[in-house]
């Protein structure tokens, strides 16, 4: 069976769950190897972690080879892995979860190895003649099929995309020496500054997201509140991220974070289209607005015209004492 | 100073946009418009020479696309842009990322061939329809160009560029010397809305159009049929069908919204 090369998403060498979506997605196409760039310490323990999800093999890039610059000594390494590993019949398929970096990483590599390339899949099947890709586009007004008709199809796939699976796989790990050249050290980072957590779930992973806007006037403890008592991420829209109530990260719209949750609440925002774009194909939507003439109103599953300060403290409350 | 944007004409966010019946983006049927997110790379490339006084800088708007795509250009004209160049070719009609960025790396070439080259090529952060944010990379990647994207802060001083990039999970410092691809993201400051006296000089300023003959492209190399990436079919999303609204008076609002979170299961 023909291999498929899965960049694994992790935070210095904690696996994100991406990752499971994706090798569980792998499996459909062929036999699922995991990428991980990074210290070679925790190759071992990250390898334990992807086995569980049927990756039978784990190669190691030793990331002290690839970090310190931006995205191109990434794309040169897995330029130089999907060649080697290419060399029996093929690669089914190489998949990245979708995020700004990797779409880069992606970008460069559909150019190096003369290959179609696939941004933002929400969906990846199996099909007659490989991978059939499921993408929601113009805002979530519409969702497109398409397909690589060129070289190994390089598809970079969006969080919540599949339920992840666990499968028994050989996880063998083999260490994979990349050449980087100076021309791919170009852009160096000069300084990191990661970013605090906040102790709730990450934006685009949550099975719930509660959301603030204008509405808030700046003051997003109503909607913190609200969150934790649901155990949801906070979002914001980009009227709340410009007047500098909330860090750009945690934007939902069409220049921040897409999100698909089960569950999406928009308190104090209107629902401009470019909202929309981030968070239209949420399975259920509830919003909170003053305004009963606000766009958002006509999205959603329920909705309450009313001050978010007062009703959503009175739903928290509601929700604390509630028992479960 | 050579200094390129690339700019793209998109089907306007806020109308009803659609596919032909090629599945490729109807860019004729639906009004059109400068990218929104172009407009922030047009306001960059405009800031980045402003900070420069004395110095000789040229600012090309460069755009691939349809006849009416050339409204792109005009407007980056208007917002103060010195020259246009519009990549126009029945045969690009379809293409998919890379032969897009094949058409617009050879036309940023040509551009700065008489002055060895360009020394700045600035890009917005994604297009409004497409989306896929990978055109700068591209560019760099075929261009040999240090990648310094997603830029929310820019400074530069000599040859030397640093901006702030936000990452997944992190805040990066990138630096680089210029030649660079430069992308932009709307966190990089307000674009200016064109002066009347911006608008009239438009009018005057150059504005070429290239074929993909003069960018020495063969026309077999992009297009729909060629694609690396296709589309097989498109499907519009059922509207939402209109949910149950209640307005809150006297505190009735938290108890509804807690009986329909309960109702289906969130709580």
């Amino acid at each position: 069976m023909s291999e498929v090369l899965v960049v694994i998403d992790h935070v210095a060498g904690e696996v994100k769950k991406p990752t499971y979506e994706l090798l569980t997605i792998a499996r459909r196409l062929g036999e699922p190897a995991a990428v991980f760039f990074g210290s070679p310490d925790q190759a071992d323990a990250v390898a334990q972690k992807v086995k569980a999800y049927g990756a039978a093999k784990v190669y190691v890039v030793d990331d002290a080879q690839t970090k310190g610059f931006l995205v191109a000594p990434k794309a040169e390494a897995l330029q130089q892995l999907a060649e080697k590993s290419s060399g029996g019949d093929g690669l089914a398929a190489i998949l990245l979860p979708s995020t700004f970096e990797n779409k880069e990483v992606a970008g460069r590599l559909a150019i190096k190895l003369g290959s179609g390339l696939i941004t933002d899949a929400v969906d990846v099947q199996a099909g007659e003649s490989g991978p059939v890709t499921t993408q929601s586009v113009f805002a979530g007004n519409f969702t497109v099929q398409a397909k690589v008709t060129h070289g190994t199809p390089i598809i970079t796939v969006k969080p919540n995309s599949a339920a992840p699976e666990e499968a028994d796989g050989a996880g063998t790990v083999e260490t994979f020496d990349a050449t980087i050249s100076d021309a791919a050290r170009t852009a160096q980072i000069v300084a990191t500054q990661p970013r605090q957590s906040t102790g709730r779930p990450e934006l685009t992973e949550a099975a719930i997201v509660v959301s603030g806007g204008r509405g808030t006037g700046g003051n997003f403890e109503p909607v913190e509140g609200f969150a934790d008592s649901l155990g949801a991420a906070v979002g914001a829209s980009r009227a709340a991220v410009d007047s500098g109530w909330m860090p750009h990260a945690f934007q939902v719209g069409q220049t921040g974070k897409t999100v698909s949750p089960q569950l999406y609440v928009a308190n104090g925002i209107s629902g401009a289209i470019q909202h929309r774009a981030g968070m239209q194909t949420s399975k259920t939507i509830v919003a909170v607005n003053k305004d009963p003439e606000a766009p958002i109103f006509e999205l959603v599953d329920f909705g309450v015209v009313g001050d978010l300060h007062t009703v959503l403290p009175a739903a928290t409350e509601q929700i604390t004492v509630r028992p479960r | 100073m050579n200094i390129v944007v690339c700019v793209k004409y998109v089907p306007d966010a806020t109308a009803d946009r659609k596919f032909e019946d090629d599945f490729t983006v109807d860019r004729v049927g639906v009004d059109g418009l400068l990218s929104e997110l172009d407009e922030y790379a047009v306001e960059q490339a405009l800031q980045f020479r402003e900070k420069r006084e004395g110095e000789e800088i040229e600012i090309t708007a460069l755009t691939v696309g349809p006849e009416k795509a050339v409204d792109a250009v005009r407007k980056a004209l208007q917002m103060g842009v010195d020259k246009g160049v519009h990549v126009l070719d029945d045969a690009i009609a379809g293409s998919d990322y890379v032969a897009t960025s094949l058409v617009l790396a050879k036309a940023i070439e040509k551009i700065g061939a008489e002055s060895g080259g360009a020394d700045l090529v600035v890009c917005g952060m994604a297009s409004t329809d497409a989306a896929g944010s990978v055109i700068p990379a591209m560019l760099a990647e075929r261009l040999g160009l240090p990648q310094v994207t997603l830029a929310s802060v820019i400074e530069s001083q000599g040859d030397q560029v640093r901006i702030k990039r936000d990452n997944e999970g992190s805040t990066e410092v990138i630096g680089a010397t210029l030649p660079i691809v430069l992308s932009v993201t709307d966190q990089s400051g307000e674009a200016r809305y064109p002066s009347f006296k911006g608008i009239m000089a438009a009018k005057k300023k150059p504005l070429e159009t290239f074929a993909l003959a003069d960018l020495g492209v063969d026309a077999g190399e992009v297009g729909l049929s060629v694609a690396w990436s296709q589309v097989e079919d498109t499907t519009e999303r059922p509207p939402r069908t209109a949910g149950e609204i209640v307005t809150d008076e006297d505190g009735s609002g938290a108890g509804a919204l807690v009986e329909f979170l309960a109702s289906k299961k969130f709580i």
